[in-house]
């Protein structure tokens, strides 16, 4: 990846954050010295990665990610406690099915996340992709109606990520 | 009246751990010993950090990040070894 | 301080009580790609109630804000869907049987082929 628009003293913004949380969350010491290192490693580290990574779609919207993220945790705690009924109950009554989520979205990353995200909330869980990033299979434990499940998932996953990453 | 809930707490997470042993028993396919293998592992996570909270003592977390990272670094690589391995195709 | 042990009781418990329906989930679901959602979410979100209560412990003994379980629960979270796309994937290979009653399990050849 030669994208070298960024500001010339940190080249890689999301990894040097990245990097420098993780750190500071292994040591677990809070010190100027410490986060000098930090600071160091994570500066260095994905100058010195840069020939094996992958292009990435870059986030444009941060402010829609961290709501994006406090939706995705609602979303997980509340239907967990749907999904914990639906198994403590009678499993004759459930009606599993395969669903094709139509995709309107190419790029590796933000598939990904919305994969991701569909796997996390309950209920769903993302199986297969097809070959042309058109359609992504989904398992369902419950379904009531197909198009409604496929709107939800256009409306309230798809719709966040899509503005996050502006494709 | 913490150390009250934490056994509790240990013997519900025994008891989903003798479930994960019933599923990994029964089978029937090899992917449902392994799902069971790593629910498991989730829960060994779970069980660590609550020793540790009894005992008062932070230490156990490195022994729980480890486990964290084996649980889906061995998943993984049997599902590629089912993937790849030993089907003829 | 009996504040701080309520917050990490009721943490844990509520972990507790998901990781034990995740696992009921995958011993008596009855197919396997139902099992899967049980170990790949509720025991997720049960772990991370209990490394949670950790957080809550341990940042009130005085000793400094507790942070190191964050690396777990982001770590959990980042590999939950990425395990169960592999074993879906690998479940797919193999050819394993949805229950009969599945909706659209006539796709399931265009599914592993990766075609519409």
């Amino acid at each position: 990846m030669r994208r070298m628009n960024h500001k010339p003293y940190i080249p890689h913004p999301f990894q040097f954050l990245m990097l420098f949380i993780v750190w500071l969350l292994l040591t677990h010491r809070y010190s100027l010295g410490n986060m000098l290192l930090a600071a160091i490693l994570a500066w260095l580290v994905p100058i010195a990665a840069m020939a094996i990574r992958a292009p990435t779609t870059p986030v444009r919207r941060p402010l829609k990610a961290i709501s994006f993220f406090w939706l995705l945790l609602g979303d997980i705690f509340v239907s967990n406690i749907v999904v914990a009924k639906q198994v403590l109950g009678a499993t004759e009554r459930l009606r599993p099915g395969f669903i094709a989520v139509p995709l309107d979205m190419q790029a590796a990353l933000p598939i990904t996340l919305l994969a991701s995200t569909i796997s996390l909330t309950p209920g769903t869980v993302s199986i297969e992709i097809t070959e042309d990033h058109q359609f992504l299979y989904v398992h369902a434990l419950h379904v009531e109606s197909e198009k409604e499940m496929v709107d939800r998932i256009k409306r309230r996953y798809e719709k966040p990520l899509k503005e996050i990453f502006q494709c | 009246m913490l150390d009250t809930i934490a056994l509790a707490v240990s013997a519900v997470i025994g008891l989903s751990l003798l479930l994960n042993l019933g599923r990994f028993m029964i089978g029937p396919h090899m992917l449902d010993r392994l799902i069971a293998l790593d629910t498991m592992y989730i829960n060994a996570i779970a069980l660590i950090v609550i020793l540790g909270i009894f005992r008062g003592s932070p230490l156990y977390y490195e022994g729980a990040l480890v486990i964290a990272m084996l649980g889906f670094v061995s998943t993984t690589a049997v599902c590629k070894f089912i993937l790849r391995g030993d089907i003829i195709e | 301080m009996l504040l701080i042990e309520l917050a990490t009781g009721f943490c844990l418990m509520v972990g507790a009580i998901f990781l034990l329906v995740g696992s009921i989930g995958l011993f008596r679901l009855p197919d396997f790609y139902m099992r899967l959602h049980g170990p790949t979410k509720a025991t997720t979100l049960g772990l991370g109630a209990i490394l949670t209560a950790s957080i809550i412990f341990f940042s009130f003994r005085g000793d400094g804000i507790s942070t190191k379980e964050i690396l777990i629960i982001w770590f959990i979270f980042l590999t939950a869907p990425i395990t169960a796309h592999m074993l879906s994937k690998a479940a797919l290979h193999v050819r394993q049987k949805p229950r009969a009653d599945t909706l659209n399990q006539d796709r399931l050849a265009s599914i592993r082929e990766r075609r519409q």
